[in-house]
């Protein structure tokens, strides 16, 4: 079989991960594994870049508590890392910008090494234990050009996409335009139907991956936290090292939940205060 | 505060673990909270019990291989563990006879140990201090020092495949109901307990089942995973890591699915042969429920018994295949 020429992808996942579940880290297998069952991509790499404090989300716990978690959970995936450059930011970001910086890295950093994996290579050599389950395929060749950048999502947040004052409409129209989205979503769920009925997203439908996820897997971080408050055990719904560490640390308390609680949510602050 | 006297639990999950999942050991979880919320119970150890080779279920691998996936997601638990004792029988075991032999299990070793609260084996508990943490094992409480209470674990499909016509002995239900109980772990918007009222046995003892409301969507369907295997993708976040790894190591699931195709179901040729007779009276009301139940259950991927419910039905025949 002739090798194909295939597109090379990074996906960036933008969130709270708060905490970090093991549904983030299936999001990530689901994308890889649709995208490379098209035949023309080639996923590299995956990005958890959880928002910074200033996002003022109710219940929303320090970052520094968050990327550890998010750390923690990839430690052993040879080929999703975390990225604090979002959350080190003293302002709240636009997710459009988060996209931009990551594609400005990638730009550069092809410019300095034509290595196909653009995996680190600290990482890989630390994981190559755990190559068999990362099954990551690196014989085929790719063109040397710089990867694809794609938001990865739920499909609540392309919903969100329709919420007045979240988003700026230059930011939805560059990340569906000039970058893509790669949406997962749920069984029964209507992806289809909301991108059908928004213009900006019909225009560049081609764009947007819709997954659909074939286990229903809804572990939503506020349940866990939830279950948390309780002294209810949260084994197996997130990977044991991020258990551990949430217990060393005594997160998420009845008073963690209550940060914020008086706050506007910061797009909503910043969109209704200008214009 | 006065100490309460709490009632020790062991929990037994029989089923196929086809592969075992990270749903099946949620419900360890959310079943130990859910009886220590009560203040009645402790639960002291789960047993995890692979139904054996001889259960003939289509797409079933070889026991060695499921015993040895459970033992690697149970590995770092510290009250968890995995019995092979049913799978090593040469024929397929009622659930009622794997519950007796566990409770006279419980009884002898109650006999020969009593001062020790924790049930779990010493050998794993010494290489389990590390995740101490993780497990919350509370030795605060007194408890009675007889023997714990064996119940069985299950999801909510187990409870209403009770109503399925030859795939349980009543007298197997009557058993396990009223000797030793079920904790049932039930999706949100289930409808066990407008099952448990319809049925007289279950009403009956309504104070030995508990239902359990799992508050996180998390059908993980064993199925699903071996579908997704077939194709090549990703079964990871969804298995324990170790489970995930022996997979791959022993090329699992790739071409079993036909497994056991052509047979029948072992409980269903046990009872059907011998006085356990079915007719095809569909005005019956059970016959009708489970006509119904079926479209139900062929949804539910809680397929943990070893008598586990049916995804097919042969129109007309009414003849049960998995």
């Amino acid at each position: 079989m002739a090798s194909q020429e295939k597109t090379k992808l990074v996906l960036l996942a933008c969130g709270s991960f708060n905490p970090i579940t093991n549904m983030h880290l299936r999001m990530f297998e689901l994308a890889r594994d649709h995208l490379e069952d098209t035949g023309r991509y080639r996923v590299v790499k995956g990005i958890i870049s959880p928002v910074g404090d200033s996002y003022k989300k109710k219940g929303l716990i320090e970052a520094c508590h968050r990327l550890e978690m998010a750390r923690l959970a990839t430690e052993n995936s040879d080929w999703i890392t975390v990225n604090d450059w979002e959350s080190q930011q003293s302002e709240w970001v636009e997710t459009a910008r988060v996209v931009r910086h990551h594609h400005a890295e990638l730009i550069s950093s092809e410019n300095i090494n034509d290595d196909v994996d653009t995996v680190r290579c600290g990482k890989r050599r630390k994981l190559e234990q755990n190559k068999n389950i990362c099954q990551s395929s690196s014989y085929i060749n790719t063109e040397t050009d710089t990867p694809h950048l794609k938001l990865l999502c739920g499909a609540d947040v392309l919903e969100s996409f329709g919420v007045p004052n979240l988003w700026k409409s230059e930011d939805i129209e560059e990340i569906v335009g000039q970058y893509g989205v790669a949406c997962i979503t749920r069984c029964g769920s209507d992806a289809e139907k909301f991108i059908n009925q928004s213009d900006v997203l019909y225009k560049h439908r081609k764009n947007i991956h819709v997954v659909r996820e074939w286990v229903t897997n809804e572990i939503s971080a506020t349940h866990v936290r939830r279950a948390l408050r309780r002294g209810q055990s949260v084994r197996y719904l997130l990977p044991d090292p991020v258990v551990r560490y949430i217990q060393d640390h005594s997160l998420y308390s009845s008073e963690s939940e209550q940060k914020n609680a008086d706050v506007i949510l910061a797009p909503l602050q910043r969109y209704t205060s200008t214009n | 505060m006065a100490v309460q006297m709490k009632t020790k639990v062991v929990l037994l999950a029989c089923g196929s673990f086809n592969p075992i999942t990270n749903m099946h050991m949620r419900m360890f979880e959310l079943a130990r909270d859910y009886l220590k919320d009560t203040g009645r119970y402790i639960v002291v150890k789960g047993i995890i019990s692979p139904v054996g080779d001889g259960y003939k279920k289509k797409g079933l691998i070889e026991n060695c291989h499921r015993l040895e996936m459970a033992r690697l997601a149970s590995e770092s638990s510290e009250w968890i563990s995995v019995d092979d004792w049913e799978s090593q029988q040469p024929v397929w075991v009622e659930t009622a006879k794997v519950l007796r032999h566990h409770h006279a299990g419980l009884i002898s070793s109650g006999d020969s140990d009593n001062n020790d609260l924790d049930t779990v084996r010493c050998g794993k508990r010494r290489k389990m201090e590390q995740n101490r943490n993780i497990c919350q094992i509370d030795f605060s409480f007194n408890t009675k020092g007889d023997t714990p209470q064996l119940k069985l674990l299950c999801g909510a499909d187990v409870l209403e495949s009770f109503a399925v016509p030859n795939l349980w002995k009543p007298e197997d239900i009557e058993e396990i109901l009223g000797r030793y109980g079920v904790v049932c772990i039930t999706r949100c918007g289930s409808d066990a307990e407008k099952f448990i009222s319809e049925s007289d046995v279950l009403s009956r003892h309504r104070k030995n089942i508990h239902v359990v409301q799992e508050w996180v969507t998390n059908d993980i369907s064993a199925t699903h995973v071996r579908c997704a295997i077939r194709k090549g993708h990703s079964v990871r976040y969804l298995l324990p890591d170790p489970v995930v790894r022996y997979i791959q190591d022993h090329s699992l699931y790739k071409e079993s699915e036909q497994k056991n195709a052509d047979d029948i179901l072992a409980p269903l040729q046990r009872y059907t042969s011998t006085n356990y007779r079915y007719t095809q009276n569909c005005s019956d009301p059970f016959a009708s429920f489970f006509s119904v139940a079926f479209g139900i259950l062929k949804k539910s991927s809680y397929l943990f018994s070893a008598q586990c419910i049916v995804l097919n039905i042969m129109p007309g025949k009414f003849l049960i295949r998995l």
